[in-house]
């Protein structure tokens, strides 16, 4: 074992006498090191026998080192004492890390360096100071712990060190440079080769070059260079248009001219992109907020406007060369479109109608306000002398009103608190009736109204229809066809009911929605709506008799009317109107709407036109023998319309909607089939007030004078005039 | 049975075809499809069905005509471009061995090519090209204030710059300009060249910020188009002036002739010798604008042509109708505008932007100079006692000439756009300029018109709407208003007054005379507006659309006009306001 540690050891030494050999100055400090530190060291009683065996190790090494060392180190003159080699082998390591240890270090034979004792007190120093004249040049060797006294050859190295020269004095930096080729001509030559044979025959590679080159020429794939020019590289200017304005084009290029649409102009500037512009436009800071939140296609402006006080203080718009590149970019990516502009006057866009004030009379201010009903009216009816007119409310009151004076002579209270759907006057002049659907009821009332003569006669008329004995049979047997329930008939006799005017009663399977009267006035059609084919039922006064005419309905029905003068019935439902020809049974004519739910019907009085009003807010008139579409479309409502009617007499319609406005229309039917209606609206009738979102809810016209009466949800009937 | 038909194999998806399949059709790689359809002003169309188009898929693709790509078929430039591409690779290669002879020699073969045909067929008329001049104009001004960079070739600003200046000189020797607006962008011009009008924008002369989200390349693809059209459509425009193009100054030794005496002008022409090289010289004094350009024929000739043309005008005006008359007005007027600072000598000051200035204002017959240091070009010297003008951009407190104005460089823009010499009052060094108007506003229709723009007009009209009379009627305004409120206060009281003496007698019940009904019949107006309402209803559907459109624009554009006209009075209350405060104060101390 401790034959290989020397081993070991000892090849560390060779090579530490290696470096030395390298900074043999370095070498030499060592060697000094060691002088220097026998003086110093005061050795411990402990350690001596330590000590003695690390003499003789050392003494033994340093020979053999020295042997080794000679050829190396030639200019250590020093002997290196042999006495004591306290070389630490620690290494390059921060010699705190053995502050806490009694040793240093480790020497060559790996036992340990003890501290040297240092117990120097300040006073030491100074005096140590004050009287060693070698103070200035000890150094404290950190890693053998001991001071260490510089040589002047030391100093020295230092002081080169610190000039940045070389380590040594002996060389020279700057030595003459020796040229070894010159430029005299020399007698001998460098080398001595003869030159071969080679060398003085022709090559035949370049020959072979040369002809291709010669033959390139010759067949003029080879041209010299051109000399160079200024003017090539100048762009060269001159009258491009000179041949082709004399030159007709060919149809090609005439199609491309034509296909070619020229790029837009970019906007000129307004006011706003002025440097010093007036002070309305400048934008407040808000504005400027709102600007920079903005996306950037959103923006009106594509800057913010600024105000310079003089010219002089404009600095380069910072977006200048993005806005020419947007350009560029819009010139080659963006698709183009020729884009028909329309340059209209929009005066002329507005049809040339003939003017209301020439297509009097039509109603044109309100008149009087029939108040009295303590919730909406839903429903109206003039009867046909036009003296009286039926209203029905929400409360299930009906009341009749003389229309010249607004009061209201007739209340009829004892029909329940259901809201009253509909009331309708039966249009025959000889009796005085009043068909009044609520709940699942029609109630057919004499109210005792007008002539004594007639509304007595009515009674009596009443009493002598008796429904047949056998028609009630046939009735049941019908019902019991069509699986239908045929509505009982129930006459009103004594009490209050009749007092109040009631007379018939024709209670249906469900709520009964609008009733109305066959022209001359002895059928009654009404609508029930719900599903199935029970949804219209006829009723015969004179012989107290119903029937369900269709066997199968498509479709809720909405509303039904009759022809005026021939027998037939049209059937609303929410998009078609069906026209069915009673006699023949069969259905004539379906017409379509345009619509998505159609509200209400109303009939020309010649029969051949058609009135429909739907809550998409759409009226549509329909001329019977033109078409099943609408012939005209009118969309004056702005909210849904409730109702529409026409004049019995004059060429007026009207339609109520739910924008509170009753908008009443010219509307001329030509007795020549070959003229179209004439449609114009006349006059906005306003006054009612829109409550729950609901407006006009009935219209009616007066009978002969030009006169429209309009119910509506704020419990007021209003007569126009 | 017939043959099926297949899909997409007729209609519109036959008419069109995407970028990559055309890109694959010419042979060419993106960038340089991009370059030719710049070139060739093809442009993609957007497909009325995209998706038949598209072949049923709904991915989004830019389409072209396939006619447009068939005719790109034929381009010779794409054959300069494959050539361009392989003398790229080319020298590539030589550099990478290191063999500098071979690819000096491959360098100076560098395939070169030319549009000029390019330029005649997307202009097949002289005037087409004149009519897309803007952009060209704008692009050109640009790039000769670029600096030059990886991307930009020196030849190609200098180019630019060449041409700019070319152009200008041509809007000088024929007073085409028109209209002028500073804005916080640059300059924009507008002149008329061949009766077309031709508007440009310079930018400020500061440097621009370098933009890094901008393809230079795309851009200079359009400088190359622009700089060979804008050549071309110089020459002949030069051709029609018979001017020499390029253009050339008479002589340079006449450069100094109006200078008074000869020491003088000695001394000039040594210091301009020595400002540059006398290759420089000769283009700087051209891009300095500031002398007329040499011309084909004699200045005999010309006196002549313009005594033939005088004899023409008055032929002419014998036999007039009305609209006739009103086109020979509109050009009386112009020909005025023209000569709007005929016999102005104007001197700049260094602050103001010479280039600019000197453009406009001998694009209007003046004369204009500037200190023989700040550049080539200046013809006479501050202390000339002929100067009238002397335009200056900065507070200045003495004037040491009387004999001139001095005026800030808005007068010009002003005068320019009211096509008259304003009053320099407002406009000298130190003032509150007045707002600076853009001339491009169309007034009509109801549109805002500042209150500024009003009295320019009305000046125009003749009238003297006092425009710097402002302050003096504000003060009159002022007193007559203080005097009006003292006398409403008194009126006030007054009533009050009698107010009392009415409740006193007020308890005794009597009859009173009615109310009458108001009255039902409308007035005519209302009337006429109730019919228009109820035809409007009537208009038919197709139509109301278009109607309620062009309605709604009206109203837009006049509910813009209202708002501004509202915050302009609320601003001019607020001075007014605090003037009258100031004044108060005063009279107080």
């Amino acid at each position: 074992m401790k034959a290989k540690k020397r081993q070991f050891l000892e090849e560390n030494t060779s090579l530490s006498l290696n470096q030395e050999s390298l900074f043999p100055s370095k070498g030499k400090l060592d060697i000094d090191d060691e002088d220097s530190s026998d003086e110093s060291v005061v050795e411990s009683s402990d350690e001596e026998v330590l000590e003695k065996e690390t003499e003789y190790f050392n003494k033994l090494q340093a020979k053999s080192a020295q042997t080794i060392e000679k050829p190396y180190s030639s200019d250590v003159d020093d002997d290196v004492s042999d006495d004591e080699d306290l070389r630490n082998t620690v290494g390059n390591i921060p010699m705190e890390w053995y502050e806490n240890f009694p040793h240093i270090g480790y020497d060559l034979d790996g036992r340990t360096i003890s501290k040297p004792i240092r117990n120097q007190d300040e006073l030491d120093k100074f005096l140590d100071k004050m009287e060693n004249k070698n103070y200035w040049r000890t150094v404290h060797d950190k890693q053998t712990g001991r001071d260490h006294v510089l040589t002047s050859e030391e100093l020295q190295l230092i002081q080169r060190l610190k000039k940045g020269s070389f380590y040594t004095s002996g060389i020279d930096p700057h030595e003459p440079y020796v040229d070894f080729f010159t430029h005299e001509k020399m007698i001998h030559p460098v080398t001595n080769i003869p030159e071969h044979k080679r060398s003085f025959t022709p090559s035949i590679i370049e020959k072979r070059k040369v002809g291709k080159l010669v033959h390139a020429i010759k067949m003029g794939w080879l041209k010299p260079r051109k000399p160079k020019t200024d003017e090539s590289e100048e762009p060269k200017f001159y009258d491009l248009w000179e041949e082709t304005e004399s030159k007709t084009p060919t149809n090609s290029e005439l199609a491309r001219q034509k296909m070619a649409i020229p790029a837009p102009k970019t906007q000129l500037p307004g006011h706003e992109a002025s440097y010093n512009p007036p002070p309305e436009y400048l934008p407040s800071q808000e504005e400027i907020d709102k600007w920079k939140e903005d996306d950037e296609d959103e923006r009106k402006l594509d800057f913010i406007p600024e105000k310079f006080d003089s010219l002089r203080q404009v600095p380069q718009y910072p977006t200048f060369i993005q806005e020419r590149f947007s350009r560029c970019l819009d010139l080659y990516l963006c698709p183009r479109q020729r884009k028909m502009k329309v340059m209209v006057n929009p005066e002329e866009l507005i049809p040339n109608l003939p003017k209301p004030k020439d297509l009097q009379p039509f109603p044109t201010f309100q008149a009087l306000c029939y108040k009295g009903h303590k919730a909406m009216v839903r429903t109206i009816s003039v009867d046909s002398t036009g003296q009286w007119l039926a209203s029905g409310s929400d409360d299930g009151i009906i009341r009749v009103w003389e229309v010249a004076t607004s009061r209201c002579l007739r209340e009829i209270t004892t029909l329940g608190d259901q809201p009253v759907k509909c009331v309708s006057w039966c249009p025959n002049k000889s009796v005085c009736l009043l068909a009044v659907a609520l709940e699942n009821k029609i109630v057919i009332i004499n109210p005792s109204i007008g002539d004594k003569l007639i509304y007595s006669a009515t009674d009596s008329l009443l009493q002598s229809f008796q429904p047949l004995a056998d028609e009630e049979t046939t009735n049941k047997q019908e019902s019991e066809k069509s699986n239908a329930v045929i509505p009982p008939w129930k006459t009103v006799e004594t009490g209050l009911p009749y007092q109040d005017g009631q007379r018939l009663v024709i209670t249906h399977p469900k709520d009964v929605s609008k009733v109305t009267w066959h022209a001359k006035g002895d059928y009654l059609a009404c609508v029930v709506p719900g599903n199935g084919h029970a949804q219209v039922f006829l009723h015969q006064l004179t012989k107290q008799r119903s029937q369900t005419p269709f066997t199968k309905c498509k479709g809720a029905v909405q509303s039904v009317l009759f022809h005026p003068t021939r027998p037939f019935l049209f059937v609303a439902t929410q998009q078609y109107v069906r026209v069915y020809n009673l006699v023949k049974q069969q259905l004539t004519k379906k017409l379509m709407a345009n619509s998505k739910w159609i509200s209400s019907l109303a009939i020309h009085p010649g029969g051949d036109n058609l009135l429909v009003g739907s809550y998409d807010c759409r009226l549509s008139w329909f001329d019977m023998d033109l078409s099943t579409k609408p012939y005209k479309t009118m969309r004056y409502h702005k909210r849904a319309i409730r109702s529409c009617c026409y004049h019995p007499k004059y060429p007026l319609f009207a339609s109520g909607g739910d924008d509170g406005n009753v908008v009443v229309s010219h509307g001329m039917v030509y007795s020549d089939l070959m003229q179209n209606p004439l449609i114009v609206p006349v006059k906005v009738l306003k006054g009612h007030k829109v409550e729950r979102n609901l407006g006009v809810l009935d219209c009616c016209f007066h009978p002969h004078q030009p006169w429209i009466f309009s119910s509506a949800a704020d419990k007021t009937i209003r007569l126009f005039t | 049975m017939g043959k099926i038909k297949k899909k997409y194999e007729a209609g519109a998806a036959t008419q069109y075809i995407s970028r990559k399949q055309a890109c694959r059709k010419l042979q060419l790689s993106l960038a340089d499809f991009r370059r030719l359809c710049i070139l060739k002003g093809i442009y993609p169309h957007e497909p009325v069905h995209k998706k038949r188009v598209n072949k049923g898929s709904t991915t989004n693709k830019t389409f072209y005509f396939l006619k447009d790509i068939q005719f790109l078929l034929h381009e010779p430039v794409i054959n300069k471009f494959r050539e361009y591409k392989i003398y790229v690779r080319r020298l590539k290669k030589a550099e990478a061995r290191l063999e500098k002879g071979i690819a000096n020699h491959i360098r100076e073969n560098k395939p070169t090519y030319r549009i000029d045909h390019i330029v005649r067929e997307r202009y097949p008329n002289f005037i087409d090209a004149v009519r897309d001049l803007d952009d060209a104009l704008c692009m050109c001004f640009l790039f000769a204030t670029l600096p030059k960079s990886g991307r930009l070739h020196i030849q190609t600003i200098d180019l630019c710059r060449k041409l700019t200046v070319e152009f200008m000189h041509y809007v000088i020797a024929t007073r085409s300009l028109r209209k002028v607006f500073v804005s916080i962008k640059g300059f924009y011009f507008q002149a008329e060249v061949m009766s077309q009008p031709i508007t440009w924008i310079i930018p400020h002369s500061f440097p621009h910020n370098h933009p890094t989200d901008v393809d230079f390349r795309v851009m200079s693809t359009f400088t190359e188009f622009y700089t060979a059209m804008l050549g071309f459509v110089l020459y002949k425009l030069y051709q029609t002036q018979n001017l020499h193009y390029p253009p050339r100054i008479p002589l340079l030794s006449n450069v100094n002739v109006t200078l008074n005496d000869d020491n003088k002008k000695r001394k000039r022409k040594e210091e301009i010798q020595n400002l540059c090289d006398e290759n420089e010289k000769s283009l700087e004094v051209v891009a300095s604008l500031n002398m007329p350009l040499a011309q084909f024929q004699d200045a005999n000739d010309q006196e002549e042509d313009a005594a033939a043309d005088e004899e023409v005008e008055d032929l002419l005006k014998e036999g007039l109708t009305e609209t006739q008359e009103e086109d020979q007005k509109k050009s009386e007027d112009e020909i005025k505008q023209r000569k709007l600072f005929e016999g102005c000598k104007m001197f700049l000051s260094r602050e103001v932007p010479r280039e600019a200035m000197v453009f406009i204002i001998r694009s209007f017959g003046g004369e204009v100079s500037w200190d023989i240091t700040a550049g080539l070009g200046s013809t006479f010297s501050i202390d000339d006692e002929k100067i009238t003008h002397q335009i200056v951009d900065r507070p200045m407190n003495e004037k040491p000439y009387i004999s001139r104005y001095y005026v800030q460089p808005q007068w010009i823009f002003d005068s320019v756009n009211a096509k008259m010499q304003l009053p320099v009052k407002g406009y000298l060094p130190g003032d509150v300029l007045p707002p600076h108007l853009s001339p491009f506003v169309n007034e009509e229709n109801g549109a805002y018109v500042p209150p500024e723009r009003q009295k320019v007009i009305a000046l125009q009209r003749g009238e003297d709407p006092g425009i710097n009379a402002d302050e003096d009627e504000l003060s009159e305004e002022d007193e007559s208003e203080e005097e009006q409120e003292e006398e409403d206060g008194e009126s006030d009281e007054e009533k009050v007054k009698e107010n009392i003496d009415e409740e006193d007698e007020s308890p005794v019940v009597a009859i009173t005379p009615g109310k009458k009904d108001v009255d039902r019949k409308l007035n005519p107006d209302q009337i006429a507006a109730e019919e228009k309402r109820l035809a409007v209803m009537m208009i038919p559907k197709k139509q109301r659309r278009l109607y309620e459109k062009i309605k709604y624009g009206e109203r837009r554009k006049k509910r813009e006009a209202e708002q501004l006209t509202q915050k302009r009075k609320a601003i001019d209350d607020e001075k007014k306001a605090t003037r009258k405060k100031e004044k108060r104060r005063k009279r107080a101390a």
